[in-house]
């Protein structure tokens, strides 16, 4: 087996996941790029595994196992920071967050009230 | 080239491709879809590399569970169903910083490893795993747990919005909502 191979591969994906977060609007398109950056990750783990030789065995899938579930623990809490953002302004584009703190408190009501004050 | 050598480049080959069309699709849907190729094709990588417990765990967690709770968000957030065009910023700094890390790495991997060739270590079957991960590696396991727990915790006070907001503001806004609704009328 050519170790080379899939390194190449986890390289090459990295770089799109990376192209992807810089590149995307979409808030949900910049979780799926950041979990192609993770799987990257992972594949070179598992690559790891097989050229080094580690004391411990199958260390490098262990920590492919961890990769996963942050991963999971990432996907959970990102998706529902989303889902609130897209609540309260009615977009999940990234830049149109405000980087700064709001000069007014920021109207935590629903986005059909605000658009019925805002015919009003 | 071996078997498992002409297996890896295929693979590889599909995942690269199916992740390029994922930064680059216009329908955000089809880009969900397009990450179940690549992470499939990942799964098959990690088999042809012997690690077993872990292409399936990919094809449960990643494939199974991440996808589906991408696709829901995609849902919830109505995104339109066809292409749209307002998904990307301009994409100069973007190509150059990705191209940059992916190219990069890839001539350091390749310099590193050139055409060398090892041989394949005993199957990570989930026996042996799980004897490394209950031997060696009990405390992250621990450690993982805990965080699993905060993620969930952490997401549910995240999406209710009713909690974590203070008190007094709690029966003023039932009686905004109801002067909205004649106001609308008018």
């Amino acid at each position: 087996m050519r170790p080379v191979i899939p390194y190449v591969t986890a390289a090459l994906l990295f770089g799109l996941g990376v192209y992807g977060v810089l590149r995307r609007r979409n808030a949900v398109l910049v979780l799926m790029s950041v979990e192609l950056m993770l799987n990257a990750v992972n594949l070179i783990l598992v690559t790891a595994d097989t050229t080094a030789r580690a004391v411990l065995p199958h260390s490098g899938q262990v920590f492919a196992l961890f990769v996963i579930v942050l991963a999971a623990a990432e996907i959970g809490v990102g998706l529902a920071i989303v889902l609130q953002l897209y609540r309260l302004r009615a977009t999940v584009a990234v830049d149109d967050v405000p980087l700064t703190e709001p000069t007014q408190p920021v109207d935590e009501r629903e986005p059909a009230v605000l658009d019925a004050e805002a015919r009003r | 080239m071996t078997g498992a050598d002409v297996l890896l480049l295929a693979l590889g080959a599909v995942a690269v491709g199916a992740g390029v069309l994922v930064v680059t699709t216009k329908h955000l849907v089809r880009a969900g879809l397009y990450l179940v190729v690549c992470l499939g094709a990942l799964a098959g990588d990690f088999l042809v590399l012997s690690a077993e417990l872990v292409a399936w765990v990919q094809v449960l967690i990643y494939v199974g569970a991440v996808v589906v709770l991408l696709l829901f968000a995609v849902m919830l957030t109505r995104a339109p169903i066809g292409a749209s065009d307002d998904l990307d910023r301009p994409g100069w700094p973007a190509a150059l910083i990705g191209g940059g890390a992916g190219l990069g790495l890839t001539v350091l991997l390749v310099d590193a490893y050139r055409w060398s060739s090892v041989a394949l270590p005993a199957a990570g079957t989930a026996e042996r795993l799980g004897e490394q991960i209950f031997q060696s590696w009990v405390l992250p396991f621990e450690v993982l747990s805990v965080l699993l727990l905060s993620a969930l915790v952490g997401a549910i006070v995240l999406s209710r919005p009713d909690i974590g907001r203070p008190a007094p503001q709690r029966p003023a806004a039932p009686a905004a909502r109801v002067d909205v609704e004649p106001g609308g009328r008018r």
